[in-house]
């Protein structure tokens, strides 16, 4: 599966291409966050370096919960840094694909790898798809998008309706589960997956912000780890 | 337009760490060389993160949700294809609740 990997301006332009369905829900939420941001009390310059320089929206919507004068620094930091936790699984998965690519490209691509991006990236990878420049064109697509809409949401203030009522919350649960769908294997998943959704089910509902993904993706991977290698 | 320094120095810290994340998980394996369990555990992480991500949303999304990931999931069975899949879960979702206020 990691043979004759590639880093290509089509992989960037396919990448790309398939995140546009997605970014339209990223983009819905980057303007709830923009207007969040703004009732917080951060200027429109604030917002845009924060959706530039960070690129993650859960984190970011927690960091306007601990928004407050004087500004604890340090608990943002932390927060931000358990809430992004789950990214050193998904940059971890991808290394067999990646790892054959110079380090350069792979390091700015990673900068782009939302939970968005990783999860198209990766059904790229295990569909043959053999570009790794897939990861850079669609992270950018939506760090466009998320950047543009916080703006947009900066700007336009009040003016702006709920997105769940377009059903657009439900896009990144139909792409994860299409997704997951071609990650199907056989009845040997089961078990692990099982598990996956039980801790996540339960961690998402007695933990804070985004706990239930590193956990239940640790759960569950162990699990299907000791089962594979007996 | 302006930027305090202490929400600059927030912000910048922020990004660090999420860089950090980013880059960890695949800086850390071209340290050491995974074991065949490891690699097995590799394998796995990804199924197991995507659940992860699915399973609260689908709860919370009540029976339309459940509706709507059924479609998403035949479609996707069938056709190979993210497109299909992702319209008809988005647009059984929002048909739902504009017509019954549901979900």
């Amino acid at each position: 599966m990691e043979n004759q990997i590639t880093f290509t301006r089509r992989g960037v332009w396919a990448g790309a291409r398939a995140a546009l369905p997605v970014a339209l829900g990223a983009g819905a939420f980057g303007i709830v966050f923009g207007v969040l941001a703004r009732q917080t009390g951060l200027s429109l310059a604030e917002a845009l370096l924060m959706s530039a320089i960070v690129f993650a929206g859960a984190s970011q919507l927690v960091a306007l919960g601990l928004w407050v004068t004087p500004l604890p620094v340090g608990a943002l930091i932390l927060t931000t840094l358990i809430v992004n936790l789950r990214h050193v699984l998904m940059g971890a998965s991808l290394h067999p694909w990646l790892a054959k690519l110079p380090r350069g490209r792979i390091y700015a691509s990673l900068f782009f790898m939302v939970d968005e991006s990783w999860a198209l990236t990766l059904g790229s990878l295990t569909g043959g798809g053999g570009d790794g420049a897939f990861l850079l064109g669609s992270g950018l697509t939506l760090y466009v998008f998320w950047g543009t809409a916080t703006a947009i949401g900066e700007l336009a203030g009040g003016l702006v309706t709920d997105p769940t009522q377009w059903g657009l919350d439900f896009a990144f649960t139909a792409v994860f589960l299409a997704l997951l769908v071609g990650l199907w294997r056989g009845k040997s998943d089961l078990l692990p997956w099982l598990v996956a959704a039980v801790v996540a089910v339960a961690a998402a509902q007695w933990l804070p912000g985004k706990w239930y993904i590193l956990l239940g993706g640790l759960a569950g991977s162990l699990v299907g780890a000791f089962r594979r290698a007996d | 337009m302006q930027i305090d320094p202490l929400a600059l120095l927030a912000i910048l810290g922020m990004g660090a760490v999420t860089y950090a994340t980013r880059i960890g998980g695949f800086w850390l394996l071209g340290r050491v060389t995974p074991t065949k369990r490891v690699e097995a555990w590799m394998r796995a992480i990804p199924g197991a993160v995507l659940v992860s991500l699915i399973a609260p949303a689908l709860l919370a999304a009540g029976v339309v949700g459940f509706i709507a990931a059924a479609a998403t999931v035949l479609i996707a069975a069938r056709t190979h294809r993210l497109l299909p899949a992702l319209v008809a879960g988005v647009v059984i979702v929002a048909v739902a609740r504009l017509v019954f206020h549901a979900g």
